[in-house]
């Protein structure tokens, strides 16, 4: 272990600039797990590789037909938010009555299906945005060099966040979704078309986590099986926060980063990976709601 | 699944006298029970002898043994005590490499190699107790992803410990290949005999109470934690007892060989039986090894038509009728389609 990082000011401000642009990453994946998970009580396995989708999306736009990679980004929201809306009418839709666990190996099964589909279509092999195609360079703050493109990524992720929080709160259709996280037969009752509501919460979640697979494409490099991990990960970091809760799953994804950075950055990168999951447990072990969730009883 | 229900509650309500009648005694049924598996034994040991099955499937079969034992385990688990478990590669780990280190240790006689087995299938057991007793309170998805999570730790783990000792992610070589036929067929009917043995106990009726309603089944007594525990602990020695003849069937043993697609090879057995379902577990492994044959040298389609089943056989047994619907379309199967599904598509 080597914490001599801490006793540097600069190097400390770079570390925890890298943990939080991770962590928005994480962030923006998490709300998308949360906001359907609030919904219809599914944790989406496929999530990750929605994200993986939008990279490639992202990677065919900038590298083939020569996009700049903010049109690439709208482009590659608007492919997953349809993967995402089809996903959920093919494979969750009939499945909504069934005990969970059906449910769960479904999504497990779209998971890999999407994976391996996409190798079949492109190859295994890792691939990079052309470079520069995400901005690049240093921006000194003082005497501090802080990586422009990790600047970009908080930037949007905070952009998304606050697009996000007026679509809940503001709109007809966020309070829709809201009615039908917390009843839906209510909901229904009240005249609220669920499905409808349902595939909008798809649409907007596979829209964030089109966002952040483009970011982590034009970040570091991209292949078919990118998602899996970021997957994880956004998951824990949603259940960290405290699954359903929108504002749980922007804490929980940032926190999530800067303890990974943190590990990496005392010399421990080996055991990135394992944080990450011994946070989980310890979550689902000391506080299973999480750090915004609430506590709900069970009723018979 | 369903088939237990019918047994138990279904069925025309018989007299008590013929009833009885028509009952073995245990001892019977058990000689019975053991005949029929020494006489499998036999018959599959005449054509592997007699080179029916060549020298390359007979080492293919010990690998679908293998597997049926871990189908078996996590059947117990997943199947009839409806504890969502995605991290069983994990606890095959813990028993590979067990036995490895137990072989590697001393001469690498028949003794040693089976204490090993043993050795790792017990210490998989105490680590499914030990991880069993705060996880196995969480419920269904959560438990899901903190078994996966735990899989997930016991590989990096494994790959990152001092190289001497684990291998780290080279792994462990340089013992003989020892799974023989017997180990992997007696492993496997032993596993069977104890998973439907205790299918039929109290045990195995308390598990399934618990799958189909857990409130409904402490308010008649069942108590959850010690039957989740149970059912947990068994699986995860029979996943240990699985991962020593996987040492001895590999010759090798590396952390990738037990990551998240393992737990999800085995889970895609269970799944293809039935869950719940034990001979179901058995045709699974071996529909799934004959697949594989098939798909060996394409891992990417052979994913895909993991991932397509596991969808599909979800839907299909949740009532969704659009796949046979599809499928008749397709190829003007009219008559194909079996009544009771056009039926349902009537309805719907």
């Amino acid at each position: 272990m080597d914490f001599s990082w801490l006793t540097h000011f600069d190097s400390f401000v770079q570390q925890m600039i890298n943990g939080i642009s991770i962590g928005s990453i994480y962030a923006l994946a998490a709300l998308g797990y949360t906001m359907v998970y609030g919904i219809i009580k599914l944790i989406n396995f496929a999530h990750g590789d929605i994200l993986m989708v939008g990279a490639y999306v992202g990677y065919f736009c900038v590298a083939v037909f020569k996009m700049p990679l903010i049109l690439a980004m709208v482009v590659a929201v608007a492919a997953c938010g349809v993967l995402g809306v089809l996903i959920e009418k093919v494979a969750y839709r009939p499945l909504r009555r069934a005990p969970r666990i059906t449910v769960l190996i479904t999504a497990i099964g779209v998971s890999f299906l999407l994976e391996y589909v996409m190798v079949a279509l492109v190859g295994a092999e890792s691939k990079a945005y052309p470079a520069g195609s995400f901005g690049g360079g240093n921006l000194m703050l003082g005497n501090i060099a802080v990586d422009i493109q990790r600047l970009y990524v908080v930037g949007i992720t905070i952009v998304m966040m606050i697009v996000l929080q007026f679509i809940v709160k503001r709109t007809k259709i966020g309070k829709a979704m809201r009615a039908v996280s917390s009843d839906a037969d209510a909901a229904q009752l009240m005249g609220i078309s669920v499905d409808r509501t349902i595939s909008f919460t798809f649409l907007l979640g596979s829209g964030l986590a089109a966002v952040a697979g483009v970011m982590m494409g034009a970040m570091f490099t991209i292949n078919p099986l990118m998602g899996m991990q970021p997957g994880l990960k956004a998951f824990i970091a949603a259940v960290f926060g405290g699954i359903g809760s929108i504002p749980g799953a922007m804490i929980g994804g940032v926190l999530l980063g800067v303890i990974e950075t943190v590990v990496t950055a005392s010399g421990a990168s080996a055991y990135k990976d394992l944080a990450a999951f011994v946070i989980l447990i310890l979550v689902l072990l000391i506080r299973p709601c999480g750090i915004l969730g609430k506590n709900v009883r069970e009723k018979v | 699944m369903e088939k237990l229900h019918t047994n138990q509650t279904g069925g025309p309500v018989a007299g008590a006298p013929e009833n009885a009648k028509k009952k073995m005694p245990p001892w019977l049924a058990g000689l019975i029970g053991l005949a029929v598996i020494v006489g499998v034994y036999g018959i599959l040991k005449l054509l592997i002898w007699t080179e029916v099955i060549s020298i390359y499937y007979a080492d293919y079969l010990n690998l679908i043994l293998i597997n049926m034992i871990l189908g078996l385990g996590l059947n117990l688990i997943t199947g009839i005590t409806g504890q969502f478990s995605l991290g069983h590669a994990g606890f095959m780990a813990v028993g590979a490499y067990t036995t490895a280190l137990v072989v590697l240790n001393t001469s690498g006689s028949l003794v040693s190699i089976l204490g090993g087995i043993l050795l790792g299938a017990v210490l998989a057991g105490l680590l499914g107790l030990l991880v069993g007793i705060p996880t196995l309170r969480l419920k269904g998805d959560y438990l899901a992803i903190a078994t996966l999570g735990l899989g997930e730790i016991i590989r990096i783990f494994i790959t990152n410990t001092d190289q001497k000792v684990l291998g780290g992610s080279a792994g462990l070589s340089g013992f003989p290949i020892f799974t023989t036929f017997e180990m992997a067929f007696f492993g496997a009917a032993i596993t069977f005999v104890v998973v439907r043995n205790l299918l039929k106990s109290s045990y195995g009726r308390a598990c399934v109470a618990v799958r189909e309603d857990e409130i409904a089944a402490e308010s008649m007594g069942v108590n959850l934690a010690k039957v989740k525990i149970m059912a947990f602990v068994v699986g995860t020695f029979f996943a240990g007892m699985a991962g020593g003849l996987f040492t001895g069937y590999m010759g090798i043993i590396q952390p990738k060989s037990f990551d998240f697609m393992k737990s999800i090879d085995i889970l895609m057995i269970v799944v293809l039986g039935g869950l719940g379902n034990i001979w179901g577990t058995l045709v699974g492994a071996i529909v799934l090894g004959i697949v594989n044959i098939f798909l060996q040298d394409l891992s990417s389609v052979r994913m895909i038509v993991y991932a397509l089943l596991l969808v599909i056989i979800m839907l299909v047994k949740s009532g969704d009728t659009r796949f046979f619907v599809w499928l008749r379309k397709l190829f003007n199967w009219k008559k194909w389609t079996p009544a009771f599904l056009s039926k349902k598509s009537g309805v719907k």
